[in-house]
């Protein structure tokens, strides 16, 4: 083991200077890794899938290219990934038995560019089944458990991302939103969390939950991480007809800028039932942007409950549909290995699309949407971004979905609007509550507005670090 | 006399000879190609693939749909069509739903005098021959699905065809009996040929037929059935399938009773349709719009560039060509039912009244411009001859018909005396000749001409002949 190598407070930024500086390789890197996987892992739980042959097969390979004298952006840099992202010849179950033994023949979009860059894969990351969920606790695979407090529920569905980030087994993750999964777990665990615009990232290889909604997205320890991996992820996509043609700014250019001036918005909808220590944590972040410069202003937004049952019943009919081609006779696992979860969503989703009923449920979705969709529109002709708690609660204790098949609805109730919406956001953590668990603030832009809501994030950052508090495991 | 009146109406899948295939990037042609050799992660509907729509594949739908007379939605969208079969990658189908690309179109049948109507015409259906508007419901494009093989003790699925572009095309139940619906299927076939669309192969399945038939005793009213006739790719069984089907619907209405409304399918062995599929056991397609592919925009200036874009269709064809050339609709009909044919004829019309043939710039003119080919001789030639115009060039064919043309001058006193000489020898055919009888002058004729010996003018031997007999 090299010593130089102090995992628990790297960063990609660092360990790209470190590895240009020689300092170590990057199969020293990935080696430390993949140790610190085999040390707290039994703990965590937070990969289905440790590729470590793959993994050093990389970074020897990043160690010649380096030698080189090659400059790429992820160059060496180990990684874990979601298990919903397609990677060739590589097990994605998306935490399914249904797909216990698929080896997709081909990379997602996200991976192709990740492997461009240089990264190394050190494995894949626990999840919801399907990402259906807040917590990692219906995965196939065990519950993902929150490093910060291994009692406790990391959040989800990128749960086991969020908390590879945060129990130093990966530098950084690659996580997907539908409503919730980044922004979520990422405050649950305490790390920086971005779900780009609808259409920004290429879905293309992830496998789908909420088609109209999923955005795949970095999870990260610090905001200059996040927009570093976003400049690789984000762009149209050829294979993804939903990406959009918007020219990629370069985020990392402005970070810096201060943020005297800008218009942040707050509405008390998103501050009703939230716990109290979270509330005050998060109006303490506020005062903190307000010194730095920000104007507050209230504006009016629909309460985000309405939200909920909108996207219940879009993303339930889009998942009913999605998960048809899991009939038995391909993937070599039938019907009867989808979870309690997963079929209720294909009830109700199959439910809401049926004849005589879509009118109801699924055309008054999308009608909803609509409107959700115009009143953020008005509220960002006021402000640049708004602000508010990610989640009503810090991360709850592990069995705490049992019996509450709206679980997810409810803990992601204050992120759902931004999501159905399709909008920017980032979870940045804030605090830390008295029993020890993260509290994060999200920062929600316009669509394609990341650079605002990174700029503001990295402001507050560099005011309050939390990034360099660990959990002890 | 049957008091029943067939309603028939058509569903037609017409499968588009484009490069790739409707949503990725695998070629379309994949017939007679081994096995899910022609696949990739979207048409074998793989975890997280993703449909990329078909430009061109679009535009050629939006072709069929304006060559049927469709108005064009400006604002269309793709909609998942939910379904469970083995043959079927996702789960479901990518179709459209409420916004076809095409809709409201009319294609007139009857129109041109075909062999098979002049024959109604003679047994006394003159009505036949009147034209018939039938109205085009709907044109929307799709997905085909996998194929499914069973053999050797199982199931196996060849992917290859999953994702080919799909055109529908949906008539209003406008069809009162078989013939016109044959009819309007080989019109259909005509016109996606014409637009280079599609091979329109029925032996490879590119056009696959669909009638749904019901019988009335009153017009106006629908029949509360009906009875959809799947998958049938050949015309004569549509027709054996609306025969068969009209006659055992009309037993059961004897009966007292409703047919039951159902599918069913031609069973060519048995030479009869049989049940597939009951109305209990209909599906709940659910659609919905898919969220893969965002919805498509066509404005006005587009459609109408695509329109402009269309070449000139049979019909029309057949009507410049009927005036232009002064050709019986029969011969103008046969010469436009292939677009190549029509052009070839045109392409030797050219060589030889280049004025006629609009459009037709000869880079060089031909060095001898044979004025004295008439339009009519060379379609005669072409269709008597049943010449294959893609062995003959039109400058050969000139060359045969002006050969054929040429006759030896003949001295008239020669030819008088040698036809005087075959009256005599042959009296009894005079006989029979003033009695009436057509073909003993033909054998006058044929004496004549071997006695000549050599190559001269029939028809004016023929006349010569007439005016000496009598």
């Amino acid at each position: 083991m090299n010593d130089a190598i102090d995992i628990k407070s790297l960063t990609i930024t660092q360990a790209k200077k470190d590895l240009a500086a020689k300092k170590y390789s990057s199969v020293e890197l990935t080696k430390a890794y993949l140790e610190r996987i085999k040390k707290v892992e039994p703990k965590v739980n937070a990969f289905i899938t440790v590729t470590e042959e793959e993994a050093l097969k990389s970074a020897k390979e990043a160690d010649a290219q380096i030698a080189k004298g090659e400059d790429k952006a992820l160059l060496g840099i180990p990684l874990s990934i979601k298990d919903n992202f397609s990677t060739l010849d590589i097990r994605t179950t998306a935490s399914s038995k249904v797909l216990d033994k698929y080896k997709p023949p081909y990379d997602a979009t996200v991976l192709t560019k990740l492997k461009d860059s240089g990264m190394v894969m050190l494995g894949k990351t626990n999840m919801d089944a399907w990402a259906h969920g807040s917590s990692t606790e219906t995965s196939d695979y065990g519950t993902t458990r929150n490093p910060w407090n291994t009692d406790h529920l990391p959040g989800g569905s990128s749960g086991g991302a969020a908390a590879s980030v945060a129990a130093d087994e990966a530098i950084a993750a690659i996580g997907s939103e539908t409503a919730g999964s980044i922004r979520q777990p990422a405050n649950w665990c305490g790390v920086v969390g971005l779900k780009p615009t609808y259409g920004r990232v290429s879905r293309y290889g992830v496998i789908a939950m909420g088609s109209s909604l999923d955005s795949p997205g970095p999870i990260t320890r610090t905001v200059e991480d996040s927009a570093l991996l976003l400049q690789i992820l984000a762009g149209q996509d050829p294979h993804d007809a939903t990406t959009s043609p918007t020219a990629v700014p370069d985020y990392l250019k402005n970070l810096k800028k201060d943020i005297k001036g800008l218009k942040i918005g707050i509405s008390d909808d998103y501050f009703e039932g939230v716990d109290p220590e979270v509330k005050a944590t998060v109006e303490q972040a506020i005062k903190t942007l307000e010194k730095l410069g920000a104007v507050v202003k209230k504006v009016k937004l629909f309460p985000p409950k309405y939200a909920i049952a909108v996207y219940t019943i879009i993303q339930r009919a889009e998942v009913s549909s999605n998960l048809a081609r899991f009939d038995g006779i391909r993937y070599g696992n039938n019907r009867s290995t989808f979870g309690d979860e997963a079929k209720r969503r294909i009830m109700l989703g199959t439910y809401t699309l049926s004849a005589g009923y879509y009118d109801q449920y699924y055309n008054k979705a999308l009608k909803v949407r609509t409107v959700i969709i115009e009143n953020f529109a008005q509220a960002f002709k006021d402000v640049d971004v708004i602000v508010g708690p990610t989640s009503p609660t810090t991360a709850m204790k592990i069995g705490a979905t049992e019996g509450q098949s709206m679980f997810g609805e409810l803990a992601d109730v204050l992120v759902e609007p931004s999501s159905i919406a399709g909008l920017s956001g980032i979870n940045m953590p804030v605090g830390f509550s008295k029993a020890g668990l993260p509290i994060g603030m999200q920062i929600i832009g316009p669509q394609f507005a990341e650079e605002i809501v990174l700029n503001v994030a990295y402001q507050y950052e560099q005011e309050n670090p939390l990034y360099k508090i660990k959990p002890e495991l | 006399m049957n008091k029943y009146t067939p309603i028939i109406g058509l569903e037609v899948h017409v499968e588009l000879k484009t490069n790739s295939k409707m949503f990725c990037r695998c070629t379309a042609d994949y017939f007679g190609k081994e096995p899910n050799s022609h696949t990739c992660p979207v048409c074998l509907g793989l975890p997280g693939a993703l449909p990329v729509p078909n430009k061109t594949a679009i535009d050629w739908c939006i072709k069929i749909a304006l060559a049927l007379n469709c108005k064009i939605n400006e604002f269309s969208k793709f909609d998942r069509k939910n379904y469970f079969y083995p043959d079927l990658a996702k789960g479901y189908q990518i179709s459209q739903y409420d916004l076809p690309f095409g809709h409201d179109g009319y294609v007139i049948l009857g129109s041109n005098a075909t062999p098979e109507s002049n024959q109604k015409k003679d047994a006394g259906q003159a009505s036949m021959t009147k034209e018939k508007r039938i109205g085009i419901t709907r044109v929307h494009m799709e997905e085909d699905t996998g194929k499914l093989t069973h053999a050797y003790g199982a199931s196996l699925i060849d992917f290859n065809r999953s994702g080919v572009p799909l055109v529908e095309i949906v008539t209003e139940p406008d069809f009162h009996d078989a013939a016109d619906v044959k009819e309007y299927l080989q019109k259909l076939q005509q016109i996606v040929r014409y637009l280079e669309v599609s091979n329109a192969d029925m032996e490879k399945g590119d056009m696959r037929l669909e009638p749904n038939i019901s019988l009335t005793t009153d017009v106006k009213v629908l029949p509360n059935y009906k009875v959809e006739v799947k998958n049938i790719n050949s015309f004569r069984f549509v027709e054996k399938s609306i025969t068969f089907e009209i006659k055992r619907q009309t037993e059961i209405l004897e009966k007292g009773e409703t047919p039951a409304q159902e599918t069913r399918g031609w069973d060519e062995n048995r030479q009869k349709t049989v049940s597939q599929r009951s109305k209990e056991n209909a599906h709940d397609y659910r659609y919905f719009p898919e969220p893969d592919i965002p919805p498509t925009t066509h404005t006005k200036a587009e459609i109408s560039s695509l329109k402009k874009s269309l070449p000139e269709l049979p019909d029309e064809k057949m009507v410049r060509f009927a005036k232009i050339y002064a050709l019986p609709v029969y011969d103008a009909e046969i010469l436009t039912r292939e677009r190549s044919l029509a052009d070839y004829f045109e392409e030797v019309v050219s060589l030889c009244h280049p004025e006629l043939v609009s459009g037709s710039q000869k880079q060089e003119m031909p060095k001898r411009v044979r004025h004295d080919i008439t339009p009519k001789e060379i379609a005669n030639w072409i269709i008597n001859k049943k010449i294959d115009h893609t062995q003959i060039t039109p400058d050969e064919l000139l060359t045969q018909i002006t050969a054929a043309k040429q006759t030896i001058a003949i001295d008239e006193t020669e030819l008088v005396k040698i036809i005087t000489e075959v009256i005599s020898e042959n009296e009894q055919a005079v006989t029979d000749y003033k009695s009436g009888k057509e073909n003993a002058l033909m054998f006058l004729l044929g004496q004549v001409m071997r006695k000549l010996g050599k190559k001269v003018d029939v028809q004016m031997v023929k006349e010569k002949i007439k005016q000496q007999v009598a």
